[in-house]
């Protein structure tokens, strides 16, 4: 099978060749490539001859090109700091009086100079990967992109209690949300990747949820032109798990502090599961161990179809070891091909 | 003391439903019970520890235990203002976020310790190393509490230990990083590190009486 051929049979609920592999390793391109984090992302052929290379390298199902979380945020208008050995991540927020609210406008994707490198990134997976191999766009979902953009207690205390703005932020998102997920669509993305920590039941309770993210993330996902990922960034979903396939989301990724074996009879037949790897501690692992762990995923997740092996995050941390990144790879090959046997 | 396990139940549900006036009423009428102090540090830091072990298994979200840390941080600071002297402000105690700007994590704990009848310095986020270091011996802390979201910044703490060794600082951190690999607060020389709330007030309870 190629690579989409697999993704697709085990989205459907059905067992593939091998379980696939999403290993989704944002910044080890840059090491492929010999240059900074910062030199990587700054053109969308970096990103795209990265991907290409972690995916010839460790033999992997799907290309990712994601360059950070504060992308979004940087579109409208707010600062990304860099650092040598990490991801890119936000500066202050954007917004900092809340009454600013009222007069934001989303960007056009169209005039954003960071959003266009992205979609140049898929443009050229696009062309390479002769639709063998999948690619996954990335939006951050409306209802989660406020934390970058006001602050963590600035969005609970709007989200609580000035219903007013959360509305007009929300609207002004959503638009956002859409234009930039069709527009990854329209330059080649197979999927879209929903992040949505903040609706993931570590962060808001389920009561709150229905009320405000689930609403949100129904509207949104039925105007995205593509299959959609909902991704809660290693937050927990268990309590919102007959939810999520009402929000026509066809994946769910779910983090290691939830029992994969639970996750998977949650979800068994009505999503197909992506995880669970920690990967905070995959940085201290041993091959030995990681072999032990994939091994442990697939024998409790993989059996039937409807799972992905990946990490939690949606986000290998660079320290990650290039020997473990392999031994990952070679555990899901020698232990992912159907029929699953248990031993 | 009279045991107050009624009131924290109670306490618990307005906290939960959001009901400030409540909380208030709650507090207030245990007053009789105990001192202003005491109040503090039993009946609302033993609400919040549940909470905080609540969200730690699951059964709570963060946005609750945010709410019912700035609900109670108010209600406290009407019958135990900050300039009182019946706060525990000794030895000196800071929280930081360090080098990100990530800053609900602090907030909560912040607010959870001032709750609890603490009083500590907000020093802030964004904060390097080198300012810390700064801070930390100018200001002689005692106690240092890091909120820390990205790994490479909790691996950063290294550092930051080994400029403060001519110090007598104890340095507690927590965050994500260290929820995910619990092994990582050892690596990185911390004297601490707390899960949640709930360990934070029983780690800055225990350092503050070893280091009174």
């Amino acid at each position: 099978m190629t690579s989409m051929e697999r993704v697709l049979t085990t989205l459907s609920h059905k067992e593939p060749d091998r379980v696939p592999l999403f290993l989704l390793a944002t910044m080890h391109g840059a090491k492929e490539l010999g240059m900074s984090i910062k030199e990587y992302f700054s053109k969308g052929e970096n990103v795209a001859e990265g991907q290409i290379r972690i995916n010839l390298k460790y033999n992997t199902d799907c290309y990712y090109p994601f360059f950070y979380a504060p992308l979004e945020t940087e579109a409208f208008g707010g600062e990304v700091i860099y650092t040598e050995d990490g991801p890119p991540n936000s500066g202050r927020p954007l917004i900092t009086d809340i009454q600013k609210i009222n007069s934001l406008t989303a960007p056009k994707v169209k005039d954003s100079e960071v959003l266009l490198k992205v979609l140049k990134s898929i443009q050229i997976l696009k062309k390479h990967s002769k639709d063998k191999i999948p690619i996954i766009g990335v939006v951050m979902s409306p209802f989660s992109l406020p934390v970058l953009q006001l602050g963590f207690e600035k969005y609970l205390d709007i989200m609580h209690f000035r219903k007013d703005l959360f509305n007009h932020l929300m609207k002004v998102n959503q638009e956002f949300c859409i234009d930039w997920a069709n527009a990854q669509i329209e330059a080649g993305a197979t999927a879209i990747t929903y992040f949505d920590p903040v609706s993931s039941s570590t962060i808001i309770p389920r009561k709150l949820y229905l009320e405000t993210g689930f609403q949100i993330a129904v509207h949104t996902i039925a105007q995205i032109k593509g299959s959609t990922a909902t991704h809660f960034a290693s937050g927990n979903c268990l309590p919102i798990a007959d939810l999520l396939p009402q929000t026509g989301t066809a994946v769910v990724a779910v983090s290691t502090e939830e029992d994969i074996s639970k996750v998977k009879e949650a979800f068994k037949n009505k999503l197909t599961v992506l995880g669970n790897m920690n990967g905070i501690e995959m940085r201290r692992w041993t091959p030995e161990q990681t072999d032990k762990i994939v091994k442990d995923l697939i024998q409790k997740a993989a059996p039937g179809g409807g799972f992905i092996l990946s990490d939690n995050h949606g986000e290998i941390p660079f320290q990650v070891s290039d020997e473990v990144l392999f031994a990952v790879s070679e555990a899901v090959h020698k232990y992912g091909t159907y029929p699953i046997i248990k031993s | 003391m009279d045991n107050l396990s009624l009131e924290i139940n109670a306490l618990e549900r307005a906290l939960l439903t959001m009901d400030q006036s409540q909380a208030e009423s709650i507090v207030i009428g245990a007053m009789t019970k105990g001192t202003p102090i005491q109040i503090a540090s039993e009946l609302v830091s033993g609400t919040l520890q549940r909470i905080g072990d609540s969200w730690e298994t699951g059964n709570l979200a963060l946005s609750q235990v945010y709410m019912s840390g700035i609900i109670c941080e108010e209600v406290i600071d009407k019958i135990l203002p900050p300039s009182n002297p019946l706060r525990k402000n000794q030895p000196k105690m800071a929280i930081a976020v360090f080098e990100d700007y990530h800053l609900l994590g602090k907030r909560i704990l912040y607010s959870t310790l001032r709750a609890s009848g603490f009083e500590l310095i907000d020093l802030g986020g964004g904060l390097s190393t080198d300012q810390l270091v700064e801070i930390v011996k100018n200001e002689k802390i005692k106690i240092l509490l890091l909120s820390v979201l990205m790994l490479p910044s909790a691996l950063r703490i290294k550092e930051l230990k080994l400029n403060l060794l001519d110090t007598d600082v104890k340095i507690i951190v927590g965050g994500a990083p260290f929820r995910f690999d619990t092994e990582l607060w050892k690596e990185v020389g911390a004297d601490g590190m707390g899960k949640d709330s709930s360990d934070a007030i029983e780690i800055v309870t225990k350092l503050m009486e070893e280091k009174s």
